[in-house]
């Protein structure tokens, strides 16, 4: 194995930069690492050798001209398969997707583009991003590099797995009510929901169009920084974008580093343990917010009442959304269609079609938000879910007067079992517990790795919450802690990752 | 407590336009029933004097300038049709027999 796997991304761009390795040289590591073993792990649906090489060969011309067109330029990315490419597939992991072509480039993919950064291929995802293991994947579930038998989070898995599994030094995912930082937690690595409307959703296929946001997965917060920074920034082509300059997110990442957090005030949520979290979940946390404090952080703890009727205003929420927006897949103008020619009506064959493209959660979530937004349930459930949302921004708003950031648990347990909870959607939907909350309320939010659990030696997540636009802020929180846990745990977590056994692609 | 029929359900997917199997219909409406009766909790504060939000960015009347942009050529538009015929989306037809 190519040792250039297992540098993090802002040790390749260096080494690139500075012409001692070849963009072309570390892609063609990460491709032959993606050969080698996705057999197993299944995070790609794509792999795009030939336009990565081509793309690094051109970053690598640019380079040997003095031009480098950001900090990550020549380091190579896996992209979750909901933001559009042109040069690639784009199928939300679903069958009514299956090898669509897009005419258009998501903004998210034309910055990378434009800063150098190499797009490896598409990685694996829940339907529609409806999920939080990978099963509900059209294409078959991604597996958890820490114990192939177990999942990868959702719906971002592919993703997580991919950096887990040294295919890829940073990823790209979406977070809705916690696909990017539910991933992060149960494979040991870093993945960032930034502030609502800070990065563009134009060419995002829309799940819940007021709740989802991509942003950076990667293995360490200061890389998680770096790609922040070339994503985010106002997008006119998105009507909720934020017309404000990029927060200072890897200057925050580099002054946590120093390791000093003396002044800042951090709030622990208390309804966030109890019933339904893991013992080795709740120890790792209250570890790391001893370390926190020994750092220097003043650390309270706070009530924040309103956030247990956040998961049920969010499987109101979002499956409403989700039912208007993908109402657009209708068998007419792109993706499948069934039943054509058969001399059946316009809405036959888009019955057919979306009964033969979706997988049963979609269904489930399409039927739950009809429902939700019915006449005579609108008001008992959708307006209600949206008084939920603001009862939960009063909370985040009271607690950030007290503190600067808040912190938690990213989920109440470590990576379960592919196949325990499939057949019982309220389960799988109890994942999201403790990351739903600033989905409602769009502040942003993040999981750094902060150890193994005692009881079943799988990684946990410690979630960082900041005010919404200052998602600085969590960032020199999460480096900070990064710093302190590498030094008391003796080394990276993510080093303790077991040797992948070659299964080919 | 909420409860959610499989008539409901079907009546449902009608509206949604999925053509759902029965034996879909049994599950669906198991799960359905549970799922509501897990999220209703939110009925709690269905009576308390409290504004909706509804984004958590609240932003009105987001306008450009009126320009010509580039946008999709007619043969980008059509890539991924199920069937196009003579620069079209050529579609199944609309009316039923009896309409």
């Amino acid at each position: 194995m190519s040792e250039l796997i297992r540098l993090s991304a802002a040790d390749l761009a260096d080494k690139i930069h500075k012409r001692e390795v070849s963009s072309v040289e570390v892609t063609q590591a990460h491709l032959d690492r993606i050969a080698e073993v996705d057999g197993a792990v299944h995070a790609f649906l794509h792999v795009n050798t030939e336009g990565a090489l081509a793309a690094a060969a051109k970053v690598d011309e640019r380079i040997a001209v003095g031009e480098v067109a950001s900090p990550l330029a020549g380091v190579p990315l896996a992209l979750k398969d909901v933001l559009t490419t042109v040069d690639e597939p784009t199928t939300v992991g679903s069958k009514i997707l299956e090898n669509w072509l897009p005419p258009y480039d998501a903004t998210v993919t034309a910055r990378l583009r434009a800063a150098g950064v190499v797009i490896l291929g598409k990685t694996n995802m829940d339907e529609f991003a409806m999920g939080s293991s990978t099963e509900n994947s059209a294409y078959g579930p991604t597996r958890n590099p820490w114990d192939l038998e177990r999942i990868p989070g959702g719906s971002g898995g592919g993703s997580s797995a991919s950096l887990a599994a040294f295919e890829a030094p940073l990823a790209i995912g979406t977070d809705t009510g916690g696909s990017i930082r539910q991933p992060g937690a149960v494979t040991g690595t870093v993945g960032v929901k930034p502030t609502y409307g800070t990065v563009s959703r134009y060419g995002l296929v829309a799940f819940s169009s007021s709740l989802d946001q991509a942003g950076p997965c990667t293995r360490t917060v200061l890389d998680a920084a770096l790609l922040h920074e070339v994503i985010a920034g106002y997008d006119p082509m998105d009507s909720t974008s934020i017309n404000a300059p990029v927060r200072p997110v890897v200057e925050a990442a580099r002054q946590g580093a120093t390791g000093d957090l003396k002044g800042v005030r951090v709030g622990v949520v208390k309804e966030f343990r109890g019933e339904g979290y893991q013992q080795g979940v709740i120890d790792s946390f209250d570890a790391a917010v001893r370390q926190l404090r020994e750092l220097g952080a003043e650390v309270v703890e706070v009530s924040c009442p309103h956030f247990k009727y956040a998961l049920g205003a969010y499987y109101l929420i979002a499956p409403s959304e989700a039912s208007s927006n993908l109402a657009r897949f209708d068998a007419m103008r792109y993706g499948l269609r069934v039943g054509d020619g058969e001399g059946l009506s316009a809405e036959q064959v888009m019955s057919l079609t979306r009964e033969a493209g979706f997988g049963p959660e979609v269904k489930r979530r399409i039927i739950l938000g009809t429902y939700a937004l019915s006449a005579g349930y609108y008001d008992a459930y959708y307006g209600s879910a949206q008084k939920v949302r603001t009862l939960i921004s009063r909370d985040f708003a009271a607690a950030f007067e007290q503190v600067d950031v808040l912190v938690a648990p990213t989920t109440p347990t470590t990576a379960f079992k592919i196949g325990e909870r499939i057949d019982d959607p309220l389960a799988m939907y109890l994942n999201d517990l403790c990351t739903i909350p600033a989905n409602m309320a769009g502040n942003g939010a993040m999981s750094v790795p902060c150890g193994l659990a005692a009881d079943t030696g799988l990684p946990v997540g410690l979630q960082v919450m900041a005010p919404a636009l200052a998602d600085e802020r969590m960032y020199r929180v999460a480096a900070a802690y990064e710093v302190a846990r590498d030094a008391a745990q003796g080394g990276p977590l993510i080093n303790r990752v077991p040797e992948l056994e070659a299964i080919p692609r | 407590m909420p409860s959610i029929s499989r008539d409901e359900v079907a009546h449902l997917a009608r509206l949604a336009r999925l053509a759902v199997t029965d034996d879909e219909l049994d599950l669906f409406a198991g799960q359905l029933d549970t799922i509501l009766n897990a999220v209703a909790q939110v009925g709690e504060v269905s009576q308390q004097d409290v504004p909706p939000t509804s984004h958590a960015v609240p932003l009105t009347n987001v306008f450009r300038e009126d320009v010509v942009r580039p946008c999709l050529t007619q043969q980008q538009a059509l890539s991924g049709a199920p069937a196009a015929e003579e620069g079209r989306f050529r579609v199944p037809r609309i009316l039923g027999e009896e309409q």
